[in-house]
């Protein structure tokens, strides 16, 4: 079976996000940039499906500038065994990340799809779900354990009340949540040896896709400062506080 | 600039570092000792056999990526860095330069995998820098060596599976009458006299050692007979490389401790960093790091572009280690009475950053040696 796992170039998690002096935006110019979180756990469970014997090739993708082929080169360098890059500078929303997954799907043909559940710069948590979709393939979305058997997935997903488990029918498409493993640090050996995997760089134009974006960002703000809290000398000026000051009582 | 595979190895290092090794350096620092798991994964990484050659068990990486590795490996614990230095250069540059096709089978291939610690003994109790003065003896009985003396200052000598030991092989042949062996540390007549106490670095072991009666085959003679000197002196340019790093690691993440504490203490109504005094002391320790960064780096490309280095490297862990210094100074400076503190970490990186000016020749030699590059007859 052959894995897809898109991956996505973000701000890195230890990165203290600025806004943009006009709002515009976020300021990613020095700042340093990683793969997301929740993809490197897609790449882990991807590889590790591959030790079990569960898929033969590991194929990620990343859409964007062309800076994001250092992201493909981590995904190589833990274990992935090539790479495409559909190489754009228009601003990629879930819908046109979407469809151009869709029409990577087609040339590629894998039997799983199996990306974060979201990316840890806009949190959209759209993209998987969109491509299950517009694949008419069944999604099994926050994994966190997934079991390959006999064409079948059995995911077990973290919700509100607790665990539950699905069933899908390969092919699908998962996402993964933080618990499902603990991402692997690339050794020097597989960083050397990714230098010579094959990395694929393409235009979305030879996809068919036009990713123009569908939806404009009015402004960026900065949350709300949170004000300093004060103490209570006891549960009863807590309980008075509450009602006559808060208003939550 | 960086390559790709050279920030990659950058990036994973400091990963690592951050994760597996600044959270615990202090207590393994109270414990002595670093677990040994944990350089056993450092070794599944690569990073005990940076430079050697895929077929000899090694990731293949340049002297950039090196150093660039060994800064962030400091970053998170000095006393690790000390010991991924010395596997790296001398102990497997040596056997890689000089080892026959069985040694570096034998020993390379396990060192470069990090399967076992390498150690290197040159100097002793009363000869350091001046290596020609060396007394510990190899004498040849039959066909063994048998060797007996002592070493002082040995990195890992507890913990190595094997030790680089020069001796003098020929008594009457000055700096040519030594030669360089490899002796398992399993052997009888191997002893770990003491482990020391330091000031810093104190996870990682330093030995005085004994060697009493041990025998050697034949093939233990690394190099040929009377080469030692010219072997002991070979690696030190990635050796160099390799503390001038830490060096620049160890004043990184003290830094980084400072401008963090600078940002959140506030004095006088505003955090301390917007105070002049504070801004300015950490600005100076920013650039001057800098410098000593890009010297080291400077210095590991020479070496990758096969040009000579040597007094680059000299001047790299000059530079470096001094500046290192002074940048953690400024670093407990700048957390007034918590720097002094062990609550905080910059006391410790100042204690483990204090010896990169004494081993591996110390500064005095390092002038020396450029001194030497202007044609000085010193």
């Amino acid at each position: 079976m052959r894995i897809l796992v898109p991956v996505k170039r973000v701000v890195d998690y230890n990165v203290k996000v600025r806004v943009k002096a006009d709002g515009s935006g976020i300021d990613t110019a020095n700042v340093k940039m990683s793969m997301n979180p929740f993809d490197e756990i897609a790449t882990e469970e991807a590889i590790r499906m591959k030790e079990r014997g569960v898929a033969s090739e590991i194929v990620a993708v990343s859409l964007g500038e062309s800076r994001c082929q250092e992201t493909l080169r981590t995904a190589l360098a833990m274990g992935a065994d090539r790479a495409i890059l559909v190489e754009t500078n228009v601003e990629l929303q879930p819908l046109a990340v979407a469809k151009l997954l869709k029409a990577i799907v087609a040339r590629e043909q894998p039997g799983l799809v199996i990306m974060g559940k979201q990316a840890i710069d806009d949190d959209s948590n759209q993209t998987a779900q969109m491509l299950a979709g517009l694949l008419g393939w069944p999604q099994a979305t926050f994994a966190s354990r997934i079991d390959i058997a006999d064409g079948w997935a059995t995911v077990q997903r973290e919700i509100d009340e607790g665990l539950e488990t699905l069933r899908v029918r390969l092919p699908a498409v998962i996402s993964v949540d933080l618990r499902l493993n603990e991402p692997r640090y690339a050794s020097l050996p597989n960083i050397m040896k990714a230098k010579k995997k094959p990395l694929e760089v393409l235009p979305p134009e030879a996809l068919g896709v036009d990713p123009v974006p569908r939806l404009r960002y009015l402004r960026f703000e900065e949350p709300p400062k949170r004000k300093a809290g004060i103490k209570v000398s006891s549960v009863k000026e807590l309980v008075e506080r509450l009602k006559n000051e808060a208003g939550v009582l | 600039m960086t390559s790709e595979d050279q920030r990659l190895i950058a990036e994973t290092a400091r990963a690592f570092a951050r994760e597996r090794l600044a959270p615990f350096a202090a207590a393994w620092e109270k414990a002595g000792k670093i677990p040994e798991e944990t350089l056993r994964e450092l070794g599944r990484l690569g990073f005990l056999g940076m430079t050697v050659p895929p077929e000899w068990g090694g990731a293949g990486a340049d002297h950039v990526s090196y150093a660039l590795a060994l800064m962030a490996i400091a970053g998170g614990d000095g006393a690790t860095s000390t010991i991924v230095s010395v596997q790296n250069a001398p102990v497997n540059a040596l056997l890689l330069r000089y080892g026959s096709e069985a040694q570096k089978r034998r020993w390379l291939v396990p060192l470069a995998r990090g399967e076992i610690i390498g150690a290197f003994a040159l100097t002793e109790p009363q000869a350091g820098s001046d290596a020609a003065n060396l007394r510990t003896r190899a004498v040849r009985k039959g066909d063994r060596w048998v060797l007996d003396g002592a070493k002082q200052f040995i990195t890992s000598g507890s913990i190595a599976k094997v030790c680089i030991v020069f001796a003098v092989t020929d008594p009457a042949a000055g700096k040519k009458g030594i030669s360089a062996f490899l002796v398992p540390t399993d052997r009888p007549g191997y002893r770990v006299v003491r482990v020391e106490d330091k000031l810093g670095q104190k996870a990682s072991d330093t030995c005085a050692l004994a060697f009493e009666g041990l025998e050697l085959e034949e093939d233990a003679l690394l190099g040929r007979e009377g080469e030692g000197y010219r072997i002991a002196l070979s690696a030190l340019e990635a050796g160099r490389i390799g503390i001038a790093a830490q060096s620049v690691g160890m004043a990184e993440a003290a830094l980084e401790h400072a401008i963090a504490y600078a940002r959140e203490r506030v004095a006088f109504g505003k955090p301390i960093l917007d105070h002049q005094a504070v801004a300015f002391r950490l600005a100076e320790a920013k650039a001057r790091l800098e410098a000593a960064r890009q010297l080291v780096l400077h210095a590991a490309r020479l070496l990758d572009a096969g040009e000579p280095a040597l007094e680059a490297a000299c001047m790299a862990k000059l530079v470096a280690s001094e500046t290192a210094e002074r940048v953690c100074s400024a670093a407990i400076q700048t957390l007034g009475g918590y720097g002094y503190l062990e609550d905080f970490p910059v006391a410790r990186i100042w204690r483990d950053v204090r010896v990169c000016q004494i081993y591996e020749g110390t500064s005095d030699i390092q002038k020396l040696l450029i001194a030497r590059h202007m044609g000085a007859r010193l």
